[in-house]
């Protein structure tokens, strides 16, 4: 099944090329697009990064967080392309994604706009350095 | 009998089903017999209550009691703290509860 | 101590904010409570037995008396009156209603305090030596790196929604006063060769159903490397931790089932990688923070005299208070376990005397500590003896630090949705018993826990009781041995349970083997480490 995406931060053409499994991506060398289940490991496809296009992070619960890692290990590899959050994505989610470096978001179940914006647009500063790009406190204390 | 208990949204207070609504004292609860699943589903969806169960009790001379020591603490209140149970002025309600 | 920056202001003060905004979601159902419970809980917000439960962090033990006098308004204005401090230095309120958790926690942050992150399977408050910049045998003070922790720890994105729950503890004395080593990663400030202050990492320890003492992971993580190498800990947890079965998912399984050469070796491969991704505060960061811990502005020349003719004052300076680092002043301790009192409650009156106390006699500055106690920890010594009077008149003069009276319990089945059986009457009843006989008995860590999550620390006791449900009864076992000191052993079960007297007369038995067994002035501990179980099965089932 395909959610729609209802949020993006990219201003590329969306990617709609159909998502592989980790697995069957190894053997599909014309694949674009694959998915990362919470039990595979994102590592194993570093060394692939420069023909995907798109990386499906999926989260099918709200407690498990391994999603969160694989997106900050591609996004630390130097991946640029879209990494879209699936599966159960909820609006208390949305800006921990986004720091982790997911700029794409397809819900299982639409999310109510307002709710999302705001979420989005909470926190106005952040207390940890990651590969989103956003400048955390300590460095703001520190200017270079 | 069966009994239900859950605990008010809003204040989390211990609450069981008394027929027609949400009562604090255990002795107003009924037997829900087999409708517990249909009541939980029902009175959670409708916001008025949250963590519901059934529970095991039984009608006695002195009213409802819940089978299991845990219920009892839930139905009375800490047995170290009498003064702030449901019946501070009465020194046999621990003796209910154990 | 520290204090917020309008970063840190900005931080709390949005959180509230996110708060009431899903506290909103869930009154109108738009949240279900499935979906809500993982967010209340990270804000510290549990169903227990009778109400919400509130659970305040206090970081690192330290609070203000601003503070303090803000958690006695708290229970006073919200709560019924009390407050129960907590294994972790945190305080909770048992009797909180949903529709006023944001305004408390509104209050909070006007105090430069939050919930944030006091429970749900995250990076809990981090703890650490309750006597921290007082003790006479720290290395340096731990604070300031908590405090770094502690920023990196709140919000951080990847590691909201852990396997299971993580819980870290910062020390700096060889003397360990807060169970380090029986935390998910525990850490000792200490000192290198080249004389260089560095962190050593301990990882994978706990209490609950599996106690571990965590095993050294790398003996010296340089200052400027904290942070990376905390964060490759935890991806490694992340990424690996067990996920199919609850009472698994700590990362001591992790480390026990990989094995902790391996789990060193991913740790280090991962930190190796972290180190090229700009992740750490420069140490100017740490330097900032560490100017918030610089000692308070001490009389010096003080005499160390003190005037013990007051029998009752003697007794309590002896067992209740500690050397401090600076002469002249002393570290005292007031035990919130009275006879046949609740162990950690505090009224609110109690809790605002204590703040006022604090303001006038310790440096404006109080501490909680993981038994359950709070400490004025810079008392002029000249001062002490009217301090001692102030508290003896609020009923907060007992001196019965680490003897049997003194003893940890968790909430247990009077509050504790998760209890077997209740541990406060226990803790009465033991202390009860004991009252006369506690100076001869000497130093006894008793440690009671209402089920095996093990809240109360029963597997570090000297004398351990876990309650258990056996066919709807309550029963409780008993355990010796343990000890969360620099010496850490996990207690040992002596056979079978024991019902709510059954298990006093057996705390008794126990001790009588204890005094006709000693030699020299061993304690409790060294007794049985030298004689072992057997005299003591035989003296409780022979």
């Amino acid at each position: 099944m395909m959610s729609e995406v209802q949020f993006r931060f990219r201003d590329d053409d969306p990617v709609s090329d159909p998502a592989v499994t980790v697995d069957a991506f190894a053997e599909q060398t014309n694949a674009t697009a694959v998915r990362v289940e919470p039990g595979d490991d994102a590592r194993e496809l570093l060394p692939h990064l420069d023909r995907l296009r798109l990386i499906e992070v999926n989260f099918p619960a709200f407690t498990d967080g391994r999603g969160y890692s694989s997106a900050r290990v591609l996004r630390e590899a130097g991946f640029d392309g879209e990494i879209r959050a699936v599966g159960e994505v909820t609006i208390d989610m949305l800006s921990h994604m986004r720091r982790c470096g997911i700029d794409a978001f397809a819900p299982e179940k639409a999310l109510n706009e307002a709710d999302a914006q705001a979420a989005f647009d909470r926190w106005a500063d952040v207390y940890q350095a990651t590969a989103d790009g956003r400048q955390p406190i300590w460095a703001k204390r520190h200017p270079a | 009998m069966k009994i239900l208990t859950g605990n008010d949204l809003k204040s989390g207070a211990v609450v069981w089903w008394d027929g027609q609504g949400w009562s604090l004292h255990v002795d107003d609860a009924i037997d829900v017999a087999d409708q517990g699943a249909q009541l939980i589903a029902r009175e959670e969806g409708a916001q008025n209550v949250f963590a519901a169960y059934v529970v095991d009790g039984e009608k006695t001379a002195e009213g409802v009691r819940p089978a299991h020591i845990k219920e009892r603490i839930r139905a009375l209140g800490p047995t170290v703290r009498p003064d702030l149970t449901l019946k501070p002025a009465d020194p046999a309600a621990l003796n209910w509860v154990i | 101590m520290y204090k917020y920056d309008n970063y840190d202001q900005q931080m709390v003060d949005t959180r509230v904010e996110e708060f009431r905004d899903q506290v909103r979601r869930r009154l109108t159902g738009e949240l279900s409570e499935e979906q809500f419970r993982p967010l209340r809980l990270q804000n510290g917000l549990y169903l227990q037995l009778h109400a919400y439960m509130l659970r305040v962090a206090v970081p690192y033990g330290t609070l203000s008396s601003a503070q303090m006098r803000m958690l006695g308004d708290i229970a006073d204005k919200y709560d019924r009156g009390y407050g129960h401090f907590t294994t972790r230095q945190n305080i909770q309120y048992n009797w909180i209603k949903l529709e006023e958790t944001p305004q408390i926690l509104a209050d909070l942050a006007s105090v430069e305090m939050h919930a944030i992150q006091t429970s749900g399977n995250c990076i809990r408050n981090i703890s650490s030596d309750q006597y921290a910049g007082a003790a006479a045998d720290e290395l340096i003070d731990p604070r300031p790196y908590a405090e770094l922790l502690r920023q990196w720890s709140s919000f951080h994105p990847e590691f909201l929604t852990l396997p299971r729950k993580f819980k870290i503890a910062v020390i700096a004395s060889d003397t360990d006063r807060a169970a380090m080593r029986l935390h998910d990663i525990g850490i000792q400030m200490v000192r290198n060769d080249a004389g260089e202050i560095g962190a050593r990492f301990y990882v994978g320890g706990g209490m609950g159903r599996t106690p571990m003492i965590g095993p050294m992971v790398r003996e010296f993580v340089p200052l400027d490397q904290l942070i990376t190498y905390s964060e490759a800990c935890l991806r490694v947890y992340n990424r690996y931790g067990r996920r199919d079965n609850k009472y698994k998912a700590r990362i001591k399984i992790l480390v026990h089932e990989l094995g902790k050469d391996e789990y060193t070796r991913q740790v280090e491969e991962e930190f190796q990688h972290l180190l090229s991704q700009g992740i750490e505060p420069p140490i100017a960061e740490l330097e900032r923070i560490k100017q918030y811990f610089v000692d308070p502005a001490f009389e010096t020349g003080l005499s160390d005299e003190l005037d013990l003719s007051d029998p009752d004052f003697r007794l309590w300076v002896e067992r209740n208070t500690e050397a401090h680092k600076q002469a002249g002043y002393v570290i005292a301790t007031v035990s919130l376990k009275p006879v046949g009192g609740i162990p950690g409650d505090a009224t609110a009156d109690q809790i605002r005397l204590m703040a006022d106390l604090a303001r006038d006699y310790s440096f404006d500055e109080l501490r909680v500590t993981h038994a359950q106690n709070i400490v004025f920890p810079h008392v002029k010594k000249a001062d002490l003896y009217t301090l001692w009077q102030k508290l003896d008149a609020a009923e907060l003069s007992t001196a019965n630090l680490d003897t049997i009276g003194d003893i940890i319990a968790c909430p247990g089945l009077d509050y504790c949705s998760l209890a077997n059986a209740r541990s406060i009457p226990i803790a009465q009843k033991i202390s009860e018993r004991f009252v006369a006989k506690q100076e001869e008995i000497g130093e006894m860590k008793l440690k009671i826990s209402g089920c095996i999550n093990a809240c109360g620390h029963h597997h570090a006791g000297h004398i351990g009781i876990l309650g258990v449900d056996r066919k709807g009864k309550e029963n409780y076992q008993l355990l010796l041995g343990g000890s969360e000191g620099a010496d850490t052993s996990l207690g040992q079960i002596t056979g079978p349970g024991f019902d709510e007297d059954g298990i006093v007369d057996a705390v008794e038995k126990a001790t009588e083997v204890y005094l006709a067994k000693r030699e020299g002035d061993e304690r409790f501990l060294d007794t049985y480490r030298r004689i072992g179980m057997a005299p003591f099965k035989e003296a409780l089932y022979g």
